[in-house]
């Protein structure tokens, strides 16, 4: 009897291995596969690029593209714009995250608050608030208070909604016993209700990390200067092609490393919560 | 009628402010016209009808390349869903572009088809595109397969089971990907305009700024935002009329 049972136990453990290796095998092919489409990608821009059926000025090669990119890295500038532009785009998104997450606590608490921002809200968050650019340099002028404050204003309104939204459904129960257990106001927002409503509060940061990063860009190429965005503009000014494909590349590997970063900081805080994957939609 | 009153003094508070704020000297007059001088300019581009002009060509701009974004990425995302290959190689691609900050592409787009309607469409489709095929991806694949194989055991053809069963099930989550997009789509028509146009909102907000004609300059402003309000709440409304039958 004994036998059969180990058997048996044995044929599982190795169905289960079976199972583990065709799941591994299943992520090694999609992996390859991926690495396959992104240079795939690569190669067919490169061909067309150099088939001479479109100019330079319309697509140059991305080894040119590169290169481009490679010189400036040397040179300095590369670096000089992506600081400015990480600085920018940063500081408006922790001033949005922390505003944004403070005043919301104070909205769920102050009920005069919550009166007078709740319309605002609501009517401000669908609004296209990059209109308001013009507006805020003809206060601010061009310089980088004006950027973050566009920054600001563009991705505070996510943050505010998820993190309403977030605080509206904590648990009542958790609540009620933890004003058992006699914990006051100021302990049960920081305690209880914040960390529960963390999830949500977290979508909504990272909603909001990426229209940071598109209108920083954009405050950049309407006021020129420095930043990824406006080298960007001051290419495409003196018809410097490969400056402008460079400039697309080194976005999309900033805006990249960004988000990831995001979602697996996401899944470092949420370890303790069955919510740690990514939302599915964003 | 009381509740929504009281509901919505707050922005009628935030009006009276503004008027208040602007006629004392406290700020630039320059900086701040007052609401009712906003007004005024209103309706002064209407009659000269510069706003409809710029908000017809903006407004068709926008649409068009929703409506391509919705049609291709809609069509892109349910059949990835459908067809594992597709997914396979077509997937990192999405992935790859999903984080791209959209206005990066706005010079690219200019390159290629110049400063009219073209690139703007074009900048519109490629931006809104991504969370569209997102959204009709996801929604996709949650479609049960028990349905779909009663359907196809009872004899439905493969298009015919696309239409009837993998589209009512992916729409909830398409139209969250469509929402996000037409939010999207604001942004990029505007900030497009600001940077590259010579007809549009956006341009006509660039053009009455450098001309120092502010007080037109925050009309146009104040009319792109209820507009994309508009829109929002139009949509939602949409939104809930097709998912109706969900209950």
């Amino acid at each position: 009897m004994a036998r059969i049972e180990d058997q048996a136990s044995l044929g599982l453990a190795e169905a289960e291995l079976t199972q583990a290796a065709a799941r591994r095998l299943d992520r090694a092919f999609r992996g390859g596969a991926a690495v396959f489409s992104i240079l795939m990608l690569l190669v067919v821009w490169e061909l067309i690029a150099r088939s001479g059926r479109v100019t330079m000025f319309m697509l140059p090669p991305f080894t040119v593209v590169a290169k481009y990119i490679f010189n400036d890295a040397v040179s300095g500038v590369l670096w000089t714009n992506l600081a400015v532009t990480l600085y920018r785009a940063m500081v408006g998104f922790f001033i949005a995250a922390i505003g944004g997450i403070l005043l919301a606590t104070l909205m769920s608490r102050v009920r005069l608050i919550r009166w007078f921002f709740d319309p605002i809200i609501s009517v401000g968050f669908p609004m296209p608030k990059i209109a308001f650019l013009p507006v805020i340099i003809l206060w601010l002028g061009v310089y980088d208070v004006s950027k973050i404050c566009i920054v600001v204003f563009d991705s505070i309104f996510p943050v505010l909604t998820a993190t309403l939204a977030g605080i509206a459904t904590v648990e009542k129960e958790l609540l009620w016993s933890a004003r058992n257990m006699g914990a006051n106001e100021r302990e049960l927002t920081w305690q209880v209700i914040l960390p529960a409503a963390s999830p949500q509060i977290l979508t909504g940061l990272q909603v909001a990390l990426p229209i940071a990063l598109i209108v920083e860009i954009v405050a950049e190429m309407v006021m020129g200067g420095y930043g990824l965005g406006g080298a960007m503009m001051t290419a495409s000014r003196f018809a410097n092609s490969a400056g402008v494909f460079a400039g697309l590349v080194e976005i999309a590997v900033v805006g990249f490393v960004l988000i990831k970063a995001m979602a697996m900081l996401r899944r470092r805080l949420l370890v303790w919560h069955q919510e740690a994957a990514e939302p599915t939609t964003t | 009628m009381k509740s929504a009153l009281l509901r919505y003094l707050p922005l009628l508070l935030l009006a009276l402010l503004w008027e208040a704020l602007a006629r004392s000297n406290i700020v630039d007059s320059l900086a701040l016209p007052p609401l009712s001088k906003v007004a005024v300019a209103w309706v002064g581009l209407i009659r000269d009808g510069d706003l409809v002009d710029n908000g017809a060509v903006s407004l068709y701009r926008l649409y068009a390349g929703l409506g391509l974004a919705i049609v291709i990425g809609g069509g892109l995302g349910i059949a990835m869903a459908r067809w594992r290959t597709l997914d396979v190689f077509v997937n990192p691609l999405v992935q790859l572009f999903y984080p791209l900050p959209k206005s990066a592409l706005i010079p690219v787009t200019v390159i290629w088809l110049g400063f009219g309607d073209g690139s703007k469409i074009l900048l519109i489709f490629l931006g809104c595109m991504i969370p569209v095929t997102i959204g009709a991806y996801n929604g996709a694949r949650g479609s049960e397969q028990v349905l779909v194989w009663s359907a196809r055991s009872m004899g439905a053809s493969r298009l015919r089971m696309m239409w009837d069963v993998v589209m009512p099930s992916a729409l909830p989550e398409l139209l969250n990907g469509i929402r996000t997009a037409l939010a999207l789509a604001f942004i990029l028509m505007v900030s497009s305009e600001l940077i590259a146009a010579q007809q549009g909102f956006g341009y006509l907000i660039g053009y009455l700024g450098s001309t120092g004609a502010y007080e037109a300059m925050y009309a146009v402003v104040l009319t792109v935002a209820l507009l994309g309000f508009a829109n929002d709440r139009i949509y939602q409304a949409l939104m809930q009329w097709l998912l109706r039958w969900r209950e």
